[in-house]
């Protein structure tokens, strides 16, 4: 420094404890009000719902064979993305899997683990998980004790409609948990 | 407490840093003349905070920069606000700049040993600039993406590296994705990091040399802390409310804009911006390159200018003598009221010139349309929000109808826009084509060879001009009433939504109306096609008369034998000659039909 500075003389205590308070407070709140904007669009998706789950056309009964093999179709519905609004593009995958007569089963195909894709093992008669090896039986539930996943594949509900189409109300849940919570 | 402190400082030596920033020495007391600089510390500070939340949600592609901008302000929990600041907080900055420059010039704050420092703040001069321009461009809505295009073409012209610098700068030789990319990798990276570290050492150059005391020392020395930070502080707060004032001006003042900063609608290099312009703080240079007639302009946007920073750059040498520092003072002073005249010039230029106003006016009505588009339920598609002003009849029609039709017809006696063309019309005026006010004026006595209608062409004396002034004009009370049923049924022809209504429940009207043109009496299908009547047809097929479909294949083709056949006046076949495309005279026919987005209809 070119300059030593001499020992500023000592201030009345009171009033440099008012202007410490006052610099504190006022340097506080002009910072804060631009940190608050920013903290307010940060938080934004929190207050963003998932879609309704309505019922979507996936697949015709004559597509499913009648020995109750799954089959993986995808699901094509409307879809958001922020700013974009996209009609009719996938939005996920099912397996759907015919029981006896007219009835159908239909499972998504996320892992309720941590949420990979299960493929069906013909081999096994049931779904592997190729992330974390979750087994699954082909009506869903766990297969093998040792399975890291919670609880067995989400089913969804399905509906015959026109004799032959196969409605499903598509919904994703929550990963990680015993129970099935759907994602709002 | 005090021992958690006390193991927390042998750690981190905080007390050393605390002591260090808050007990700098300032010879003569605190004074408000030396709240400029942390001013722009704080401003920084603000756009460093807001920027790094903006860069969140922030989508720096061609196809998702205004579309994710357009989010920011219209979608999110307070995004005009965030905005808001971060745009204003840059305008004020630049504001702040000046102030703290001029003041380290009156002051000879820049003399041995601290000409390094002046050079650093120099430097973050230039930065901050070239923020400011960077930042203008990433909404890519059409005013920055217009703008910067000017200020890339200006940096083309700089001798030998000219060409190679723009290609760099913009990622290519056209605008695109690079050039959001690589605008954003320098608003966001690169020149903020050079911010930092530029500002890093000029602070600590500030506080290795002290600050330069006005003199006369009115006060004993003091501490910065606390009454210099409160004096500060309060400045800040300033700073804020201005910045504050600013995004909220259009509340206070009821002025009907967004809150926070302008969005234009998004960039489309087809689409003509003639409200083009920098933002305030450089419309200086803007209008100083206006004196510099063509193949000089090298010397208005690039020599001038580099030898006036290489001056302001020698001033810390010049003001060595007393005469170089009242020069530099003189300079500084000089500069900055030809700054303030130019950009006064440069407003009231724009403020007089009426083509501007109107381009001012176009640029807000397609912003508030693309916006209500965007808001509409089909969204903003993948392709971008640019293609929902290129498929509105209501944003296009106007300007085809201007472009392509208004130097014969007129469009509620203008030419679509709102622009008055220089000739007389020649041909019919078609606000409310085929409505039934419209065809009531047609087959009205008074005005069928009025300029509205036929006056202006040659068809002013043809057949059916004379069947209106001598049949109509005949007609008794009932054949009258006759008459507005069998408009009422032509009319419903067309369709039309702002008829929709009253088609709805004039069914019978309707149904009665269609017997009548077809009827002997009427004798329209004497001339016309009416659905299976009308046999031997001279004039236009009444079928569907105005719909859609109708206007689209006349528009295309008004000389077909549908319509006017040989007899067609002088209309251009706008699709047989593909003067215009399909989607164009889609556009046209949409819009002169009254069918376009509305958020309250169905």
């Amino acid at each position: 420094m070119d300059t030593e500075a001499p020992t500023p003389p000592p201030q009345p205590e009171r009033r440099g404890f008012i202007k410490k308070v006052c610099a504190v407070l006022i340097g506080g709140l002009a910072g804060i009000v631009p940190a608050v904007s920013g903290l307010l669009v940060l938080l934004d998706p929190l207050r963003r719902k998932s879609r309704d789950a309505d019922a979507v056309l996936v697949a015709s009964l004559n597509a499913l064979p009648e020995d109750g093999v799954p089959r993986k179709f995808a699901v094509i519905a409307n879809h958001t993305d922020a700013w974009n609004r996209m009609p009719q593009v996938p939005v996920g995958a099912v397996y759907l899997r015919r029981l006896n007569g007219k009835k159908v089963q239909a499972f998504n195909v996320v892992c309720p683990h941590a949420g990979c894709f299960v493929d069906y093992v013909a081999g096994n008669k049931g779904y592997h998980c190729p992330c974390h090896n979750s087994s699954f039986t082909l009506d869903g539930r766990i297969g093998d004790p040792k399975s890291p996943s919670p609880r067995g594949l989400d089913e969804l509900e399905v509906e015959i409609l026109n004799d032959s189409e196969i409605w499903v109300r598509f919904r994703n849940f929550r990963a990680g948990t015993a129970e099935k919570i759907p994602v709002s | 407490m005090n021992r958690l402190l006390d193991w927390l400082d042998r750690r981190t030596g905080y007390r050393r840093i605390i002591q260090y920033s808050l007990y700098e020495n300032i010879p003569g007391g605190a004074r408000w003349r030396y709240v400029w600089g942390s001013t722009l510390v704080f401003s920084l500070t603000v756009q460093f905070i807001t920027g790094l939340f903006l860069w969140m949600s922030y989508n720096p592609s061609s196809q998702t920069a205004w579309e994710s901008v357009y989010y920011i302000q219209h979608e999110m929990w307070g995004g005009w606000l965030l905005r808001g600041i971060h745009h204003f907080t840059a305008s004020v900055m630049n504001v702040l700049l000046v102030l703290h420059l001029m003041q380290v010039v009156i002051d000879g704050a820049y003399r041995a040993p601290r000409e390094f420092n002046f050079w650093f703040g120099l430097g973050l001069l230039l930065l901050v600039l070239g923020l400011s321009l960077t930042g203008y461009l990433l909404p890519w809505d059409q005013k920055g993406y217009w703008a910067t295009k000017v200020a890339t073409n200006i940096m083309s012209i700089v001798p030998v590296i000219g060409p190679d610098l723009q290609k760099l700068v913009i990622g290519g030789p056209d605008y695109g994705h690079h050039t959001i990319s690589r605008f954003f990798a320098l608003h966001a990276g690169i020149l903020p990091a050079c911010v930092l570290g530029l500002l890093f050492w000029h602070i600590f150059l500030f506080r290795r040399h002290g600050i330069t005391a006005k003199d006369p020392k009115r006060r004993p020395a003091e501490y910065f802390w606390p009454d210099q930070v409160l004096k500060d502080g309060v400045a800040c707060l300033a700073v804020l409310a201005t910045v504050l004032f600013l995004v909220l001006r259009p509340w206070l003042f009821n002025t009907g804009e967004d809150l926070g900063a302008e969005l234009g609608a998004p960039a489309d290099p087809s689409e003509t911006y003639s409200a083009a312009r920098p933002e305030w703080y450089f419309l200086f240079l803007f209008e100083f390159l206006k004196y510099f007639p063509g193949g000089t302009e090298v010397w208005g946007a690039i020599v001038i200018p580099g030898i006036v920073m290489l001056i302001i750059f020698l001033m810390p040498i010049i003001g060595r003598w007393n005469l170089g520092h009242r020069f530099n003072v003189g300079l500084s002073f000089s500069l900055l009221g030809g700054v303030i005249l130019l950009t006064y010039l440069a407003m009231t230029h724009d403020k007089r010139d009426p083509a501007f106003k109107l381009a001012v006016e176009e640029a807000r009505r397609d912003a508030a349309r693309v916006k209500m588009l965007a808001k509409s339920p089909t969204g903003i598609p993948r392709e971008g929000a640019v293609t929902l002003l290129r498929n509105d009849p209501l944003t296009q029609g106007p300007k085809l109808f201007a472009k392509n039709c208004a130097s014969c017809h007129r469009f509620d006696g203008h030419d679509g826009t709102g622009n008055q063309p220089s000739d007389e019309p020649s041909a019919a005026d078609l606000k409310g084509f085929a409505t039934r006010a419209w065809l009531t004026g047609l087959l009205d006595p008074q005005r069928v060879d009025s300029p509205h209608y036929f006056g202006g062409t040659k068809l002013r004396d043809g057949k059916m001009v004379r069947f209106v002034k001598k049949d109509v004009a005949g007609f008794a009370t009932e054949q009258k009433e006759q008459l507005n049923k069998a408009i009422v049924a032509l009319s419903a022809e067309a369709g039309l939504f702002s008829q929709r209504d009253a088609d709805r429940r004039g069914a019978v009207l309707v149904a009665e109306g269609r017997k009548l043109l077809n009827s002997e009496g009427m004798r329209c299908t004497e001339c016309h096609k009416f659905h299976d009547q009308g046999e031997d047809p001279t004039g236009p097929d009444l079928t569907g008369y105005g719909s859609r479909d109708w206007l689209v294949d006349f528009i295309s083709n008004p000389a077909h034998d549908r319509f006017y056949g040989k007899r067609n006046d002088r209309m251009p076949k706008f699709g047989e000659d593909k003067v215009l495309d399909d989607h164009a005279i889609g556009l046209i026919a949409d819009w002169l039909q009254g069918n376009w987005y509305e958020p309250d209809r169905e």
